[in-house]
């Protein structure tokens, strides 16, 4: 395997904290600060791909800077696994710096400087955990990542924003100090090393099964933000956020690190064969199918969109553990292209949502009826990514699907094929509902919803600045779909 | 350099400055004398910590000169891996709380003065201390310009706290002193600690002079539940005092153990250690719990400090390598991080006049710099990872699994209440809509007091993220002290 030492992932975590600094420092020039954002998006996105050809060859990229304690470095190295979340998290930064930048000023939201410069600093740590070698440097960028993302839940500075990022603080560093610690400590102890290895740290190390598992389940409860329930509440919560945090944080950058987190211990810290023999992986796809169903049910439940939307991304990343705990290669395949496809279907919506959002002020999917006349091209959009979602064809989300039922029926374990395919259903069942209140039931006339500073219907268009971002990830759902190589090709490489 | 008295140097240049400051007149004058004795003496220890060999155990830079020879009293010093790191986060302390009582001190600026740098050159003599009756003499007289500190320049409940204070580290001392004359006759009628280290007491003398040695050192830590006079003392001591005391008296206890308890008791400690183990997870959970329900800003921090020191005293008495390791870099951060916290409760008591968290709000759109350096300690203090404390956190609990699963399980559980107490001060804090606080215009961090506060973030970093040089220093040492304990005890 080759193993090329080199300074570019450093530099691609490195792009977006400069950035913020030169956000911070052009505060009052908002067209300088912004175009900040976004040239530092695409730079950032070009040297992430710039090492693609090399991962994608089954080689790595590794640079260490120095020991932090014996047996553990503060160290980068990019493989399959990090690829594939560094690649989806950096492109889609981009998309959502414009998105951020036409939101933003059409609702002339307040604290411009410290939203922008944070979400490049979110940007950093979630690139920094994609390709920290060890678990010290991932646990590291997990911690800032819930830390800066705080000050985004928390944007609007009010009662409800208030107590939402309570809870969300309350759940990720409460479960990262209990659980995380405690696996970090016991991992240490055990090994004397945290550095992830192909085959499982804990590949060869005599232990008892029992402790083994209790440090798994402490991995699994401490990244708490996978959201397996019981350990999700938060992410509902964090729907205060404006919707572009939602977007691109909470459908794609912070829960995506939690997952990653999980499954860099299900892949490199606990290792595929140790989850076999402890009967791990069937455990927590029990766990994960749950969570599965019951989110899916809650979403059914919800008005309102983005709420809608936060459960069935609680429901869409435990699909994503499923695949990997399923431990066949066709599964794990699934599993890990459902990161893309979920990441470009889930941003569209929310981008969606918070079109519908800024053109009109409405919230609530009650409150849609015709306003797919009004937003044709977000609504359309929708539709695409809601296809994704429930796993249509040619979108990204069938690939994905389509391998997480092979897989589980090369697993030989039927109640998982049923559990994908009910939800595929309840995904239709929340999903569609919406598309056809908005193009096919008829626009109410006169003021809508409770709000005083409801738009009147007439008044309502597309925002370009915010409708075109939304329609090119739309369309890089369907493209994911059409030539899903790229993600294929890392997820072969994950399993040895 | 070897035959420089450079630790005698560092012991009483500040004891100097404090005789100097006798003859100097006027406030400004008496203000910037102390502190060019304080910086110089921190200055001393640098080529000091430059100088120091880490691939040895054997006491450094020693000097020694016959005292009183008829009883086996000498002059004797010397530092190994785990002094060195105190004398310099002593002398790191020592100017900072001449520069945050610059303003706080306005009455009787020369004898606080005095009394903070008698104090500095007393507790490096602690740290430097080769033979028991100097260690003793210094541990002792220590009691004095502290009791001045909290006494004469606190708030006020000063008389009581400084007398609670001074009661209950006597009582402590008094113990310590039974036991040293124990060792004393025992151990062939010297004071000479590393010649006591080497003899090898009966168990029943171990058990006794152990306990004396428990209560003396376990009221300084303060370990739970000789640790009320702490909440007591740091409320009205003034913000040096607090940290002072936070920083390195705290320390003495833990210093102990590791010097005397540790080494010269081995089959004593090991007897007790399942006591001390379940006495320090309850430090820690009891400590996190009274924060939890603390108004008073300055008794949280005072009550996280118990909470914290648990993890020192439960690293300690793992006897494995990571575990006494972790404990001693926790005694260092500690010293970093606690110290700033009390240095920032001085700061906007300074301005507000109130310590009552209720009281606060929004400090981060008043005061940004404030708002930010106060969560760096915040989180510094929940040991986020990146910062100090978690490193030194990750290696006790780490040593604490290898001694005893169950054991880690509740000091984790523990740990999380630090997440909770701190999360709870930081929010009603710093964010938030900003609230008047008495009608007072607050101002932020000027020069002076950023200069206090900047290489203790810088620790705060350094140590979080690079820790291996401040382990590398201690680590010889530990191990030699793990084969003392070893050995014997086995």
């Amino acid at each position: 395997m080759e193993v090329v030492h080199s300074i570019k992932p450093i530099l691609a975590i490195a792009v977006s904290l400069l950035a913020a600094g030169a956000i911070l420092g052009f505060r009052d020039r908002a067209n300088l600060r912004d175009s900040v954002s976004l040239i530092a998006a695409v730079v950032k996105f070009l040297i992430i791909i710039s090492m693609a050809p090399i991962v994608l060859g089954g080689g790595t990229i590794e640079i260490t800077l120095f020991e932090i304690l014996p047996g553990v470095e503060f160290a980068f190295r990019v493989d399959a696994l990090g690829m594939v979340f560094a690649t989806i998290s950096s492109m889609l930064w981009i998309a959502a710096a414009v998105y951020c930048i036409g939101y933003m000023r059409s609702l002339k939201e307040h604290a411009q400087t410290r939203f922008f410069a944070a979400f490049a600093v979110s940007l950093s740590a979630a690139v920094g955990g994609a390709f920290a070698a060890n678990l010290f440097t991932l646990v590291i960028f997990y911690e800032v990542l819930s830390l800066v993302t705080y000050s985004l839940v928390y944007h609007r500075e009010n009662e409800d924003s208030w107590h939402g990022s309570r809870r969300y603080l309350v759940y990720l560093v409460g479960a990262s100090k209990t659980f995380l610690l405690a696996g970090l400590a016991l991992t240490y102890q055990l090994t004397g090393t945290l550095d992830f290895m192909p085959s499982g740290l804990f590949d060869g190390v005599a232990a008892s099964p029992l402790l083994l598992s209790v440090v798994y389940f402490c991995y699994l409860a401490g990244f708490a933000k996978a959201a397996i329930m019981p350990m999700h509440a938060w992410l509902p919560a964090a729907m205060v956020a404006p919707t572009p945090v939602s977007a691109l944080l909470h459908a794609v950058a912070v829960v995506k690190m939690g997952v990653f987190c999980v499954l860099r211990v299900v892949f490199h810290v606990m290792g595929v064969g140790l989850m076999d023999d402890l009967g791990l992986g069937i455990a927590t796809a029990y766990l994960v199918s749950f969570t599965i169903i019951t989110a899916s049910i809650y979403a059914l439940t919800r008005d309102d969109l983005k709420a809608r939307l936060a459960y069935s991304t609680i429901s869409q990343l435990s699909y994503i553990i499923l695949g990997a705990v399923l431990l066949t290669p066709t599964a794990i395949v699934g599993g890990v292209v459902h990161i893309a496809a979920h990441a470009l279907s889930k941003i569209t919506l929310f981008f969606c949502a918070g079109s519908i959002y800024c053109a009109s002020r409405r919230k609530n999917v009650s409150e849609l009826a015709g306003i797919g006349r009004r937003l044709p091209w977000t609504m359309a959009a929708f539709f695409i990514a809601s296809l994704g979602m429930i796993g249509v064809p040619p979108t990204g989300g069938f690939i994905s699907k389509w391998y997480l039922v092979l897989g589980s029926v090369e697993a030989g374990e039927l109640v998982f094929l049923a559990v994908l395919l009910v939800s595929t259903v309840l995904n239709a069942a929340y999903f569609l509902p919406v598309t056809y209140t908005a193009f096919f039931e008829k626009e109410k006339t006169g003021p809508v919803g409770d709000g005083p500073d409801k738009i009147h219907p007439d008044d309502i268009r597309e925002i370009p600045l915010v409708t075109i971002p939304l329609v090119v990830t739309a369309l890089l759902s369907v493209v994911l779909g059409i030539f899903p190589d790229y993600f294929l090709t890392l997820a072969r490489g994950i399993v040895p | 350099m070897t035959d420089f008295p450079i630790l005698s140097l560092i012991i009483f240049l500040p004891a100097g400055g404090a005789g100097v400051l006798l003859l100097v007149r006027g406030d400004a004058a008496v203000r910037w004398t102390a502190l060019v004795f304080a910086v110089a003496d921190f200055l001393l220890t640098i080529p000091l910590l430059l100088a120091f060999d880490t691939t040895t155990y054997a006491m450094q830079f020693r000097e020694t000169a016959a005292w009183v020879p008829a009883l086996g009293i000498s002059y004797s010093l010397g530092v190994d891996g785990i002094s060195v790191l105190f004398v310099f986060l002593t002398a790191l302390l020592g100017w900072i709380c001449v520069v945050v009582s610059w303003r706080a001190i306005d009455s009787k600026v020369k004898e606080f003065m005095i009394s903070l740098l008698v104090m500095q050159s007393l507790m490096l003599g602690v740290f430097c201390a080769l033979d028991l009756f100097l260690f003793y003499v210094f541990w002792e007289a220590m009691l004095i310009p502290m009791y001045l500190i909290i006494g004469v320049w606190g708030g006020d409940n000063r008389v009581y706290a400084a007398f609670k204070f001074f009661l209950y580290t006597l009582a402590g001392s008094m113990l310590f002193l039974v036991g040293i004359l124990v060792l004393y006759f025992q151990g062939g009628e010297t004071f000479d600690i590393l010649v006591l280290m080497e003899q090898t007491y009966p168990f029943e003398i171990q058990a006794w002079v152990f306990v004396a040695f428990l209560i003396a050192f376990a009221v300084k830590v303060p370990m739970v539940p000789l640790h009320t006079w702490l909440p007591d003392a740091h409320v009205q001591a003034p913000t040096a005092g607090s940290i002072v005391l936070a920083g390195v008296l705290l320390k003495m206890g833990a210093y102990g153990f590791l010097r005397f308890s540790l080494p010269m008791l081995p089959e004593a400690s090991h007897a007790f250690a399942p006591f001390i183990l379940v006495l320090s997870v309850v430090a820690i959970i009891y400590g996190g719990f009274l924060a939890l329900a603390q108004d008073d800003l300055k008794k949280l921090v005072a009550y996280a400090s118990v909470s914290h020191m648990g993890f020192v005293t439960l690293g300690l008495f793992t006897f494995n390598a990571k575990g006494v390791e972790g404990a001693v870099l926790q005694m260092f951060n500690h010293g970093i991080t606690t110290g700033a916290l009390f240095l920032f409760v001085g700061l906007i008591y300074e301005r507000t006049h109130t310590r009552r968290i209720a009281d606060y709000g929004g400090l981060m759109k008043v005061v940004p710099v404030y708002g930010v350096l106060l969560a760096v300690f915040t989180l510094s203090a929940m040991a986020v990872p990146g910062t100090n404390t978690f490193v030194g956190e990750l290696l006790v609990l780490s040593g604490a699994f290898g001694a005893n699963k169950a054991i880690g399980a509740v000091a984790v559980a523990g740990a999380v209440l630090s997440a909770a107490y701190l999360l709870r001060m930081f929010r009603q804090m710093a964010l938030g809509p900003a609230v008047p606080i008495g009608g007072r215009q607050l101002w932020d961090v000027n020069a002076r007091e950023m200069a206090a506060i900047l290489p203790l973030v810088v620790f705060v970093f350094w140590v979080g993220f690079y820790p291996k040089p401040f382990l590398e220093i201690i680590r010889v040492s530990v191990e030699h002290l793990l084969v003392q304990t070893q050995v014997q005890g086995r």
